[in-house]
């Protein structure tokens, strides 16, 4: 039976890795967090049709961890590949999560007695929550274990923990391991899918916006945790007790700026930007809403007729790319022109949301030199062929799917993983009846 | 029409996507009719602009915030030069400006000064001449060399180096104007001709490594002088590596409360923005607040871009005013600058608008020099 490994399992993977395992072939899905779901677990509704992103992922993600012919490696990386499609060999490193995954029941107890409970910043929550070194990322995790943070932990980290480590010692399925080793796994496949997905913007980089000086001025990925219902405020729209009556948003930050050598438009902030101004329309009825933004880019189904929704609730928007942020008494003020009166404005607001742009990852050459791709000049994957082979590389056998080809929705990373899909059970039809040269 | 078609391409305007980010960041569109964006896509519908009469072009300070938040790498302020240069080519400019460029060409400074006082202020101090050779030179700048209350900075840096007993040498009377302003106010001719005299001048006495006094002097030689192939530095930048190599040492300490104001042309234009901060969290008993605007955001003081020369048109509202209201809210008692053009234009607005009482304006080189 042919195999397909899949790396990385955000939506793009996990959609790809179910084709292909409905198809009847094996799939090694690797991921190097300790649960599959990536991006899109993180969430709140999604444009333009309001799903909740997390009700429509979880059955998935349930899917992928059931399926008998879906073989999970979280919490593992790859670190190397040779040969050629039909026959790719390849070395994936698991880690250690320290708790036996054969016994853990997901209770909690070790994350509870934790000495570091409530220290470490939640990566889940980007930065709004705290979690322990034991943790699961969110509670709709697959697989539903819970790892022991090897860089956090002190009892990996300096050897020692107390008298004795607390989550151990607690740990009623005696599940915690700190014997477990790093673990290289070999595997033989016919074909790779590459599903990596994006790093968001670091909005560092534009200290215009005051991001990481000012506590009110947040990401657009932030601010999904923010209005979760999973979230550190179970979905209220507040920060710090702080009153919020106007929210302003910022769009383009980190894209379509030369500046940064992000040329590209990310694709996605308009929209989300729309569908945050509604949750907040939704969520606080009297705020004022205010919306900067340099061109609507709202070109896909049903995206037009959403914005024309969320205007008519209200969102103001104004026309200009805001300059600087910065503070009068305990509010914000967001400087910019207002290009369609032709002046220099400034508007309050107790919140500012920044819509930060998708960039490739920072891992992109790496993983680039270790399977042999070519990245394209933003720095994403490149495709073999703009138009005819979107998910398609120059190595034969090694296809892409999602945002690590490029910035897409999440409508797009579905279809270019079933694409990639398609092609892997391609070549997996084929195997066994051997490849005729230049058919291929 | 060649031309102008060139004024297009020289500045990328055709990159320019009316985001209106550079307008939103100017702070002279807030005070002024001057709206850089607008005049992009003026030049942009007609093949140029006619910047006649447009008062507003000389409000501009040069201060580079457009150019730093452009994301389309435009340019804005490089737009604002070639439409000065026009009007300087057709005469039609400011006469304080015209004044200003007359002395500069006659005299070597733009304060109508006599070049024979322009080492005046370093009588008695034991300043050598570069002539007899030193691994530094320390170029002073106009104001330094001939304002009273600059002159305290420049005597200050003086007696700094020589407490950390660095081998430095001043240029005297053969030291001219470094045309930082003649440049930006558009006077493309004579900024061509001084770069050309400053160059061989420098060459002339083995220059290879230069500290400035003033931001501006050191954004035009780092930036603007081209063949000119020395380490060319701030004077914090220089202090700070002695403080931090225990070249220099404090003997002395300041009981004050101390925040600081970055000069566009050393913090904006040139990222130096960590080093005047270590300088004077140095000094023994200094507490150190920042203001709110600071860095990347920091305020302008109205100074530069030839604005020395020039009141602009809305002198009553003056961004210092919210400047010292930001100083008095961290409760600092001094506002630590780094340029001659900040300290005077932060003194006069301090005494306008009644601040002088509770804040001080003095430069970084003064406080080192009064605690070593």
């Amino acid at each position: 039976m042919g195999a397909t490994l899949v790396i990385g399992a955000g939506i793009a993977g996990m959609q790809a890795a179910l084709d292909i395992a409905d198809a009847g072939f094996k799939v090694y899905l690797v991921e190097r967090d300790p649960s599959i779901g990536g991006r899109m677990a993180q969430l709140d509704e999604t444009f333009p049709t309001l799903d909740c992103s997390s009700c429509i992922l979880t059955p998935k993600m349930v899917s992928v961890g059931g399926h008998p012919n879906i073989e999970l490696l979280t919490y593992s990386e790859v670190v190397q590949l040779e040969g050629d499609v039909g026959d790719f060999r390849v070395k994936v490193r698991r880690r250690p999560r320290y708790i036996d995954a054969d016994k853990c029941t997901a209770c909690g107890i070790c994350a509870e007695n934790c000495r570091l409970k409530g220290r470490i910043d939640s990566e889940f929550n980007v930065g709004m929550g705290k979690r322990s070194a034991a943790y699961v990322p969110f509670p709709q995790a697959v697989p539903l274990k819970y790892t022991i943070d090897s860089e956090r932990c002190l009892m990996v980290q300096r050897g020692k923990c107390g008298e004795s480590p607390p989550c151990r010692n607690a740990c009623p399925a005696g599940a915690v391991d700190f014997d477990q080793q790093e673990e290289i796994v070999d595997l033989q496949v016919d074909s790779v899918i590459v599903a990596t997905g994006f790093d968001p913007f670091d909005p560092h980089l534009k200290p215009e916006y005051g991001y990481g000086l000012y506590d009110n001025v947040i990401t657009g990925l932030q601010f999904e945790r923010l209005s979760s219902a999973s979230g550190p405020t179970y979905g209220e729209i507040k920060l710090n007790d702080r009153e919020i009556n106007d929210v302003v948003f910022i769009q383009c930050v980190g894209s379509r700026d030369r500046n940064l050598g992000n040329v590209y438009c990310s694709r996605v902030c308009c929209m989300y930007t729309a569908k945050q101004a509604h949750l907040v329309r939704e969520k606080l009825p009297d705020a004022r809403v205010t919306v900067f933004y340099m061109d609507i880019r709202a070109f896909g189904k049903g995206f037009e007729e959403f914005y024309d929704r969320v205007r008519e609730e209200r969102v103001q928007y104004r026309r200009g790319n805001p300059a600087e942020i910065h503070r009068r008494g305990d509010r914000l003020v967001v400087r910019a022109e207002d290009t369609l009166l032709g002046q220099p404005v400034e508007v309050e607001a107790d919140l500012v949301v920044l819509a930060i742009g998708l960039v490739p990852r920072a891992d992109t050459q790496a993983l680039a030199e270790l399977l042999g791709l070519s990245s394209c000049e933003d720095g994403f994957f490149q495709e073999a062929h703009p138009k005819f082979r979107p998910t398609e590389t120059d190595v034969s056998g090694v296809f892409l799917a999602g945002c690590c080809q490029g910035p897409k929705d999440i409508p797009d990373a579905v279809a270019q993983g079933k694409a990639a899909a398609a092609s892997a059970i391609v070549i997996m039809s084929r195997s066994g009846s051997a490849l005729t040269p230049g058919e291929e | 029409m060649e031309a102008e078609q060139s004024l297009l391409e020289r500045c990328d305007l055709w990159a320019c996507i009316q985001c209106g980010k550079c307008t939103g960041g100017c702070p002279m569109s807030f005070k002024t009719e001057l709206n850089i964006r607008r005049l992009i896509y003026q030049a942009l519908l007609d093949g140029g602009v006619n910047a006649d009469g447009m008062d507003e072009l000389w409000d501009c300070t040069a201060c580079g915030t457009c150019v730093l938040r452009c994301p389309k790498e435009v340019g804005p302020s490089d737009l604002i030069v070639a439409l000065r240069t026009t009007l300087v080519d057709g005469g039609v400019i400011p006469p304080t400006i015209r004044d200003a460029l007359t002395s500069v060409f006659r005299h070597g400074n733009p304060s109508l000064m006599p070049p024979d006082e322009r080492a005046d202020w370093a009588e008695a101090l034991g300043v050598k001449d570069i002539s007899e050779g030193a691994d530094v030179l320390y170029f002073v700048g106009c104001i330094p060399s001939y304002d009273d209350r600059a002159q305290k900075v420049a005597k200050s840096l003086v007696k700094v180096l020589q407490k950390a007993d660095v081998d430095f040498g001043i240029l005297g009377v053969e030291e001219k104007c470094c045309c930082n302003e003649v440049r930006l106010v558009g006077e493309e001719g004579l900024f061509g001709y001084m770069v050309e005299e400053q160059r061989e001048l420098f060459e002339s006495k083995g220059v290879q490594h230069i500290i400035t006094t003033s931001p501006h002097c050191f954004n035009t030689f780092k930036n603007e002088y081209e063949g000119l192939n020395l380490k060319v530095q701030h004077y914090t930048e220089f202090v700070a590596e002695l403080i931090e190599q225990g070249k220099l040492t404090f003997t002395g300490e300041l009981n004050q409360v101390i925040t600081y104001h970055d000069p566009c042309f050393l913090g904006k234009q040139n990222g130096v923005f960590d080093e005047p901060r270590d300088i004077i969290k140095s000094i023994p008993g200094v507490e150190f607040r920042e203001m709110d605007r600071i860095r990347d955001r920091s305020l302008c003081c109205e100074g530069g871009g030839g604005r020395m020369w020039w009141e602009g048109t809305n002198p009553e509202e003056q961004l210092a005013t919210a400047r010292f209201e930001e100083v008095l809210s961290v409760g600092a008692d001094v506002m630590a600058v780094a340029c001659p053009f900040c300290l005077l234009t932060f003194e006069l607005a301090a005494k306008a608008g009644g601040y002088d009482e509770k804040v001080q304006v003095l430069d970084i080189m003064e406080l080192v020099a009064r605690a070593i």
